[in-house]
């Protein structure tokens, strides 16, 4: 079979032609980073940074019907939304494995999703299967639109100039519409994937570079940085936030990923609840996190052990630019979860000493939380 | 080290070669691509380094990487001061980021070794 043909975001030429450099990932020719990671990573956390991630799916619904179909496939409560809210969720199978974790938004005209690049056609191939005769309008939204996140302490003072809605009200997992540079359609939400505030922002795909660029010149008297998606994945992992393929899949169930909150089993039947309900009752394994003792990187698939007993498995793990320590993500078996217990990590055959250690690693301190 | 005067392998190692001494170390466009270096593993001085095989690594935030020697030989010296501080290597990989010192088997081993146009050249074929 060929090798199918990997998709570009309408800011690709940008990132090529300013030192971006190319990776694909999940379908996606991607900016794995432009300076260095770490560079990157601390702009976010100590001032700004800008992120394309035009990656993500993003479907449109409206009209009748619309709600109990996404109450049908999701896991979170769907009816819970109010207007210009959003909603962490889950769609699982009938397993209660995940396809995927997303946004649902709750809008003026309708609902909206935001799901990860690599599962847009599992997530697709979910909501035709369990359509059920919807008639409202459904849309993938993706190659109309960019998506771009602008994250850290200067987020609101590098959107705010070039917004026509006051920012600062929007709270936290919600949006507001308006125009950015005078007349460009957009929604802002207050949503993230680094553990600092910020904003992300849906325009169409023919305004993204325009948007972009004055992003840029915007936050340039803040210090942004563009950011590629290795800041993405050391900033969401310090903030323990879980990502597809890592810390999700459809071999975890959500309680075993510690995301069991986003599933509401009371809220009338859903893809997956009685599968879900069994899970909930005992999830085999939980996700924890752990400090080793040396420099050592622990990757995904490291093995975790109790003596020389096989307790789990590593899901992420990586440097911390914040913390300057070795960390990862892991599931293990529950009674191994608790703060301080030692574990050892078989990292390519080396003995590396570890402890579990809370999740989130870093939480931003209230000063910057504006 | 002047880096013109350096002979490197296809896996981004330089040798410099005096008397039957070698200094080893990582190309700049190496640590360029790494970048965010963490680690460095360096073996210790009495190894025997075979010319190909892998004799320590180097991790950074992406990934680990293996090094490979250049030419066969006993490791003589290692530059602890880049193991303390990879930062270093970084910072000078032709100079106080060496690696380490070989007492060489065979000089003839070199001649497989690239000389510092060749490289340049095989960096600008691999671009495209």
């Amino acid at each position: 079979m060929a090798e199918p043909t990997l998709l570009k975001t309408p800011l690709f030429d940008w990132h090529q032609s300013h030192g971006g450099r190319i990776v694909e990932f999940g379908g996606w020719l991607m900016p794995v980073q432009y300076s260095t990671i770490v560079d990157e990573h601390q702009a976010v956390r100590q001032r700004v940074g800008v992120f394309d991630i035009s990656h993500m799916g993003r479907f449109t619904f409206d009209g009748p019907g619309v709600l109990a179909w996404l109450e049908r496939v999701t896991t979170n409560h769907v009816a819970k939304l109010n207007l210009d809210q959003i909603q962490y969720s889950l769609m699982a199978n009938d397993q209660g494995g995940l396809i995927d974790d997303i946004l649902v938004y709750r809008h003026q005209y309708g609902y909206y999703l935001v799901c990860n690049a690599s599962n847009r056609p599992a997530v697709l191939a979910q909501l035709e299967q369990h359509r059920q005769g919807a008639v409202g309008n459904f849309h993938d939204h993706t190659p109309d639109t960019a998506m771009i996140a602008v994250q850290g302490p200067g987020a609101l003072g590098t959107v705010q100039p070039l917004f026509d809605q006051p920012l600062e009200p929007i709270k936290y997992y919600h949006l507001t519409m308006g125009r950015l540079l005078g007349n460009a359609n957009a929604v802002v939400s207050r949503t993230g994937y680094t553990g600092e505030d910020g904003y992300e922002l849906i325009v169409a795909a023919n305004q993204a570079e325009r948007v972009w660029n004055a992003i840029l010149d915007s936050g340039q008297s803040h210090g942004i940085l563009p950011c590629g998606l290795g800041a993405r994945d050391t900033l969401r992992f310090e903030a323990a936030m879980p990502l597809y393929g890592h810390e999700l899949s459809e071999a975890i169930n959500p309680y075993a990923a510690l995301v069991g909150w986003a599933v509401k089993l009371d809220k009338g039947d859903f893809i997956g609840r009685e599968s879900l309900r069994g899970w909930k009752r005992d999830p085999g394994r939980t996700r924890v996190g752990l400090r080793l003792e040396g420099k050592r990187i622990a990757r995904q698939g490291t093995t975790v052990l109790d003596a020389d007993r096989a307790v789990g498995t590593v899901t992420s793990g990586t440097f911390s630019p914040t913390l300057q320590r070795s960390l990862a993500m892991a599931l293990v078996e529950p009674s191994l979860a608790r703060v301080g217990t030692p574990l050892t990590l078989d990292v390519r055959g080396h003995r590396e000493p570890a402890a579990v250690v809370e999740l989130p690693f870093y939480r931003r301190s209230p000063q910057t939380q504006k | 080290m002047d880096p013109t005067q350096l002979l490197y392998s296809p896996t981004h190692e330089w040798v410099y070669l005096k008397d039957l001494t070698a200094t080893v170390g990582i190309s700049r466009f190496a640590v360029d691509q790494l970048t965010d270096l963490i680690m460095i593993e360096l073996p210790a001085v009495g190894t025997r380094l075979v010319k190909g095989k892998s004799f320590g690594e180097i991790e950074s935030v992406k990934a680990v990487s293996d090094l490979y020697a250049p030419i066969g030989g006993e490791v003589t010296e290692v530059n602890t001061a880049v193991v303390e501080n990879v930062q270093l290597l970084t910072d000078d990989p032709y100079g106080v980021g060496w690696l380490i010192k070989l007492k060489v088997d065979d000089a003839a081993e070199i001649s497989e070794l690239m000389d510092f146009a060749a490289y340049e050249k095989k960096l600008a074929e691999e671009a495209h």
